[in-house]
């Protein structure tokens, strides 16, 4: 009996593995061998021309102190992230929050917030610099039309990163928007009118019910957004190629020309292992903090 | 008499905010497709007319003829379509091996398949670059391909098995007891259960694939190889100033995707709730 339910249970095991046997090869040969792969590349000399040359921390050490790009990519990218994500946040929970009211046609209004995250980045990067363009650009007409300096917008060093946001505020809010629709719904109904009875107003009832409600959400929406913010590449190889002035050199595009264009790959795995720490320190740092404004149903506080 | 007046008012402000927010997401969609059936006189009038009094169809014409677009198609659906099976099938496999078996490191696996959604996939860019030109597959689409034939993507995986969790554990069981193995009870069991979530994944992957740009700029290096995401940035790169060509280019890359979100728009909003409220 126990020799025949120990069998039972390896032959569950095997046939775990071989159905999990993709996620599994694909983890160790696309994720955890380039990990150490990367690392050992960062401590040598790798020239598409040459044979790679051990020279340990020195990739580091340049990057830190005589790289002439790299502290101001990280300050530009920060500044990118932190705007961005801002701004995601809250318009998407705005728009959230209104769609959620009883209206006519959400489904309509709801595929129209929708709409920009379906178009392709390369071809949004394209329409955003014509309609960036500081001659016949759209946005520079509308400025002129409701009596406002036009800006430069992509063309000058102030002005540039707060025009990516935007763009990418626009492009990227879909998900997040659908997102907090959900949770939205999910926040009960009684709750909501024992607020009402009470005398609230709605800002009471967003106050103390709808933000605790859905604030795990918000926190998954920041994670995601910070990661995917922080690799943002192509809205500044195709709009402005990192400039001007090097005003919207962000990380991964610095970490992409040290690769492809200076064929320093010594030097490119070095930056790609500080994004690893940047980003896992962050992400920890966030669940660190988590339990103390995030609040999880059920939970004990 | 004053509670109702505040909310007809509160329901107008939503009305005029939402009209706002719309505006804002459509305008740019129309200001592309606008620019596209333009000519360039048209375009650089001041004030700016909303529509041209004729579509200059030549546009679409000229895009084509300047840039070997029907290639970059055929090109891209090389690509697409793999991704899509390939996620499928083996996302699918191995979300039911995570959700329903029980062997040794499965929790190790399930939480390195969470790690690996927060990786950015730049970091690991530079061996895999590498080892594709060790194999020699550079400027081939293998390396757009094969990577996804191993699981299809963290993110998918961890999607379907939060979908096979829901489904009720006795119906793999009176499959196991009748008789059938493992792999029937996936194929003709499980996976019509599942169908909903198959069917966001099969979106986002197609969306994925479609939209990439930065795996195509690094491994295809020829214009014989290029997808249209990779050929329409050669185009904005030497039709900067022809703005109705440019937006007619960038049209005939737009429409494939928007169709497809048009028809799967409920799987869609469903596949991207159940990340979001399960994470």
């Amino acid at each position: 009996m126990k020799r025949r339910r120990l069998r039972a249970s390896t032959t569950e095991a095997i046939a775990g593995y071989l159905f999990a046997s993709p996620v599994i090869l694909g983890l160790v040969i696309w994720v955890i061998l380039p990990m150490f792969g990367v690392l050992a590349i960062s401590l040598t000399d790798w020239n598409v021309l040459r044979a790679p040359r051990w020279v340990g921390v020195q990739n580091y050490v340049k990057l830190f102190t005589t790289d002439l790009y790299f502290w101001n990519s990280l300050k530009v990218t920060a500044y990118f992230v932190v705007l961005n994500v801002a701004c995601t946040v809250l318009y998407s929970l705005v728009v959230a929050l209104l769609l959620n009211q009883k209206i006519r046609g959400r489904g309509i209004y709801r595929s129209f917030f929708y709409l920009p995250t379906i178009i392709p980045v390369v071809a949004s990067s394209a329409l955003w610099s014509w309609l960036f363009n500081p001659e016949f650009g759209l946005l520079n007409v509308l400025l002129q039309a409701v009596k406002l300096h036009r800006s430069l917008w992509l063309a000058a060093q102030t002005t540039v990163v707060p025009s990516i946001v935007l763009m990418t505020v626009w492009a990227g809010a879909g998900n997040t928007i659908v997102i907090f629709l959900a949770a939205l719904q999910g926040v009960p109904r009684e709750l909501l009118e024992a607020v009402e009875i009470d005398g609230g107003t709605w800002w009471h009832r967003f106050r103390a019910i709808t933000l605790p409600m859905i604030s795990p959400v918000t926190f998954f929406n920041v994670v995601t957004g910070l990661i995917a913010s922080f690799t943002i590449f192509t809205q500044s190889y195709i709009m402005t190629n990192g400039g001007p002035n090097n005003a919207s050199l962000f990380y991964v595009l610095l970490l992409y020309r040290e690769a492809f264009q200076r064929n320093n790959f010594g030097g490119a795995a070095a930056l790609s292992w500080v994004l690893i720490i940047i980003v896992s320190v962050l992400s920890l740092l966030i669940f660190r903090t988590s339990s103390r404004w995030v609040y999880y149903e059920g939970e004990a506080r | 008499m004053r509670l109702s007046v505040a909310r007809v008012t509160g329901r107008g402000v939503v009305y005029l905010l939402l009209t706002i927010g719309a505006a804002f997401c459509i305008l740019p969609v129309f200001w592309l497709v606008r620019s596209s059936a333009m000519t360039l006189g048209d375009i650089f009038k001041f004030p700016p007319i909303l529509w041209p009094a004729t579509i200059r169809w030549q546009n679409f014409a000229d895009a084509m003829k300047a840039s070997p677009f029907l290639r970059y198609f055929r090109n891209t659906m090389i690509v697409v379509v793999p991704n899509v099976a390939g996620a499928l099938l083996t996302a699918s496999m191995s979300a039911y091996g995570l959700a329903r078996f029980r062997f040794p490191g499965r929790n190790f696996w399930f939480s390195l398949v969470l790690g690996a959604i927060i990786l950015p996939p730049a970091v690991v860019l530079i061996p895999q670059f590498l080892l594709w030109s060790k194999l020699h597959g550079v400027n081939t689409f293998l390396p757009l391909i094969v990577p996804v034939w191993f699981g299809g993507g963290a993110f998918n995986v961890f999607l379907l098995r939060q979908f096979f969790l829901t489904v009720p554990r006795d119906f793999d069981d009176a499959a196991r007891m009748d008789g059938a193995t493992y792999w029937r009870t996936y194929w003709q069991i499980m996976i019509p259960f599942i169908q909903p979530a198959l069917l966001a994944v099969g979106l986002f992957q197609f969306l994925f694939a479609w939209n990439d740009f930065f795996n195509p700029l690094i491994y295809l290096s020829s214009k014989a190889t290029y997808t249209l995401a990779v050929g329409l940035q050669f185009f904005v790169g030497s039709y900067g100033t022809f703005w109705n060509i440019l937006m007619a280019a960038a049209v005939v890359i737009v429409v494939p995707p928007v169709i497809v979100f048009l028809i799967g728009q409920r799987y869609f909003v469903e596949g991207v709730t159940l990340t979001g409220i399960k994470g």
